[in-house]
């Protein structure tokens, strides 16, 4: 589970373009979206495709995650709990 | 009907111009058939996570709108008018071939949203939370003479007091082989101070962005007076007629042009059109020349109306840019000329205020 | 100056019709144009519904009367097609008897043959005459050429899915200042594998006919179409005793500076862009008869789009419906296509039903209008609103 929220936190931090933050500055329990690490609608797209490719995980309604990726711990739960690659 | 200022400007091109406080006092020479802008630090300008899905162009545009704004000491604007012949390429080609590439899968939406072409004019607006008229001409080399006709039309008529407006475009790789395959870029390297003697066919291809506070209230910093432009898709008969029939509309004979900017780019085909004035009705008018400097894009005029704007308010002349050895020294007005590949033809007339 | 500013001409090419005719016809019995995707390869075909036009590109190319070696794109296609039949309609035989300009709106351009094309271009060389033909620029500069429109003001403006109605609002200020006699302006936008894949990242395409204002509205169906107005001052019409269809009675364009491209939920920049347009108009809401919406049917728009609505109808909201259901999002022409479907509204005193509405928005109790209905009209307002904040708002009327 470890290694899976270090995955993802590099992969957040690379695929969203994050140059002023630091993976290890992300926090298990942080806030994604918001007041936390600031992500928006766009980044909420772009996680749902990599759900997709990475984990083989299909949302087809972008309101669905919200929920999922509301912190890397969350995140990592679902991904674990429902992956199929 | 009101007069239209030039109130500010903000430039990044492949000299560097980003400095208000120089004026081309040192040329940066290249040996080249594609060069790119000289890069700001853009961190200054623009936090990290506002810049963070920005590709050059939408931050070469976003820049070069605060540099203006900075030296017209606004904070904001009542209407923001870009443009740009090309549009934000890299994000588009970013997602075509993502699209070709992955068989339209694993698409992420990033690269689509930046490619439309009014990203630059949005990211404006959200930056500086302007919601007034914001509008993006996207027409060749007329481009960004479009967004000056119609934010000169806004001010006379006083449906706004200050608009932003501005030229933008960046180089992106694939776009540049696809020119290369059909000489619209010169198939080789050319010295800057060689381009007009090239004699072959096509540009040297460039980037750049250039910016203007323009207003119908007069400051004690501006720079000069829009006194006219026009466009022309095509030419129905020839460059010199259409020249007259401009400075007949304005009142204006040949001898009252002090200085002539001229778009040529060396390519051998079609610097004519500059030739026919430069050595016909205004031989005897002194000329300048600039894409030596900035290189060839569809908003590269834009840096012939900051070229000319500085020498308005500075009455100095780089060396670099002389096309004739006529010496002029009181520069009062300046009439500019630009085409691209023989259509999209615009004349703009500046004068000193 | 002129007062006035008249229309005189239009001309159209939708999925619902291949002229100003068949498009009413198809508005008023009720008939979309979307369907399964049959002309672009794409991965998603089973996924998405487009609104479609019939004829190929080689059928087109015939009827303008192109040869074979021609460089066309199929937004330029289908944009010489309309503003021919906009200039025919205005009666105009001399085109450059009067200062006449073109504005036209793309955001497509010629990237339908730049994706087919993509690595053709560096093997086979008979491809790379549609190098040139990629930037927005280039289909208006070949209406131009097709319309006979010489040494004038043509322009291009993208500004997304509100470009044509910006087009049309340029238009009208040229012809206000005296500056053209006469302009046509109008849109143009192909389908295309970028569009569509684009739109299907965002998640806003439905997989089935789009409900615009529905609860349970599933997103947007993209359309591909082309339209052109024909705008006159009030010298032109007098001088030719012209007959006027309808006027560009007010124009207003402001950002929403909410985001990208999201609008934002109380939808600042369309309540600013109507009540600028009112204000140019010198009207008061009351005395619009009409809305046609915007109304994309996605989440987004339709939740905007309604909130500025209340706003600006504050004392009662006139009919209202959204025609995209019939055409789909014809993205940077829906301004123009929408600017001819309110003409023909005005001319023909008619609201257009909303198709596919079911179940009312639970965030407030708007219902477009469901049935073909027949009343006196004066007024129409006409709303697009695109990616990057851009809010546009047109209105049109009977009388100047």
């Amino acid at each position: 589970m470890d290694d899976l929220k270090q995955e993802l936190k590099e992969n957040i931090v690379e695929q969203l373009n994050l140059e002023d933050i630091a993976v290890e500055d992300i926090d298990d329990n942080d806030m994604l979206f918001g007041d936390g690490l600031g992500l928006d609608s766009i980044d909420a797209l772009e996680l749902i495709v990599m759900l997709d490719k990475n984990y083989g995980i299909k949302l087809t309604d972008p309101k669905e995650g919200r929920a999922i990726f509301e912190s890397i711990d969350v995140m990592a739960k679902y991904i674990f709990e429902n992956r199929t690659k | 009907m009101k007069a239209v200022y030039i109130n500010s400007v903000g430039s990044i091109s492949s000299q560097k111009t980003f400095d208000n406080s120089s004026f081309l006092d040192e040329i940066i020479s290249y040996d080249d058939n594609i060069i790119l802008a000289v890069d700001p630090n853009y961190k200054d300008y623009i936090s990290p996570a506002n810049s963070r899905r920005m590709a050059k162009g939408v931050k070469m545009g976003v820049v070069a709108s605060k540099i203006a704004l900075n030296e017209a000491n606004l904070d904001t604007v009542d209407a923001i008018i870009t443009g740009t012949g090309m549009g934000c390429l890299k994000d588009s080609k970013k997602f075509l071939s993502a699209i070709i590439d992955n068989d339209e899968q694993f698409l992420t939406p990033t690269s689509f949203i930046q490619s439309t072409h009014n990203t630059v004019g949005g990211q404006i607006a959200l930056g500086l939370q302007c919601k007034g008229y914001n509008f993006t001409y996207v027409h060749a080399s007329i481009s960004f003479e479009s967004a000056v006709l119609d934010a000169k039309l806004m001010l006379e008529n006083n449906e706004a007091n200050t608009v932003l407006v501005g030229g933008v475009d960046e180089i992106e790789d694939y776009t540049c082989s696809l020119h290369k395959l059909v000489n619209h870029i010169k198939k080789e390297k050319v010295n800057s101070t060689d381009l007009l003697y090239s004699k072959t066919e096509g540009a040297v291809f460039s980037e750049g962005a250039n910016f203007f506070v323009l207003s119908n209230l007069k400051q004690d910093s501006s720079y000069a007076q829009i006194v006219a432009i026009s466009t022309y898709n095509t030419l129905k008969t020839n460059i010199t007629d259409v020249a007259n029939t401009f400075l007949k509309e304005n009142n204006l004979n040949i001898e009252a042009i002090d200085l002539l900017v001229l778009g040529n780019n060396g390519d051998v085909t079609y610097d004519r059109f500059y030739n026919e004035l430069s050595s016909g009705i205004f031989e005897n008018t002194q000329q300048v020349y600039y894409k030596h400097l900035c290189g060839e894009f569809n908003t590269a005029s834009s840096f012939g109306v900051w070229l000319a704007s500085k020498i308005l308010k500075t009455q100095k002349l780089p060396e670099a840019v002389k096309l004739n050895d006529i010496q002029g020294s009181n520069y009062k007005t300046i009439l500019l000329y630009n085409q691209y590949r023989g259509e999209n033809h615009s004349f703009t007339l500046l004068r000193r205020c | 100056m002129s007062k006035g500013i008249a229309i005189t001409g239009m001309g159209i090419i939708s999925s619902i019709g291949n002229n100003v005719e068949e498009n009413y016809r198809s508005l008023i019995e009720g008939k979309t144009g979307i369907s399964r995707i049959s002309k672009i390869k794409t991965l998603h075909k089973d996924h998405i519904m487009v609104g479609e036009i019939a004829f190929t590109n080689q059928e087109l190319e015939q009827q303008i009367g192109l040869t074979p070696d021609n460089n066309y794109s199929r937004t330029a296609l289908l944009g010489v097609t309309a503003a021919k039949q906009a200039i025919q309609n205005a009666g105009i035989s001399n085109i450059n008897k009067y200062k006449t300009g073109l504005i036209s709106a793309t955001s497509v351009g010629g990237m339908d043959k730049t994706e087919a094309y993509y690595h053709d271009y560096f093997e086979n060389k008979a491809t790379q005459k549609y190098i040139a033909g990629h930037h927005a620029g280039d289909s208006t500069q070949k209406i131009a050429e097709q319309l006979g429109i010489e040494q004038s003001l043509v322009t291009t403006i993208s500004t997304a899915c509100s470009s044509a109605a910006n087009a049309i609002m340029l238009g009208a200020r040229l012809i206000k200042s005296g500056q053209l006699d006469r302009v046509i302006v109008g849109g143009s936008d192909c389908l295309s594998k970028f569009t569509i894949n684009g739109f299907k990242t965002l998640m806003i395409l439905s997989d089935t006919y789009n409900t615009p204002f529905d609860e349970n509205r599933k997103g947007l169906n993209l359309g591909e179409a082309a339209a052109f107005l024909v705008l006159e001052s009030d010298k032109v019409v007098q001088t030719e005793s012209k007959t006027v269809l309808a006027y560009v009675k007010g124009y207003g364009n402001a950002n929403d500076a909410y985001h990208q491209t999201a609008s934002s939920e109380n939808g600042d920049g369309a309540t600013l862009a109507m009540q600028k347009a009112l204000k140019v108009a010198e009207l008061s809401s009351s005395d619009i008869d009409y809305i046609n919406a915007h109304g994309t049917a996605t989440g987004n728009n339709d939740l905007s789009e309604g909130q500025a609505i209340l706003r600006v109808f504050d004392k009662g909201v006139p009919d209202f419906s959204s025609t995209k259901a019939y055409t789909g999002h014809t993205l940077a022409a829906a301004g123009a296509i929408e600017a001819v479907y309110s003409v023909l509204a005005l001319q023909n005193n008619v609201v257009y039903p909303n198709l596919n509405f079911k179940t009312q928005m639970k965030e407030f109790s708007m219902t477009p209008q469901l049935e073909l209905k027949e009343k006196e009209l004066h007024t129409v307002l006409s709303n697009s609103l695109g990616f990057g904040g851009n809010c546009s708002t047109i209105i049109f009327s009977k009388k100047q």
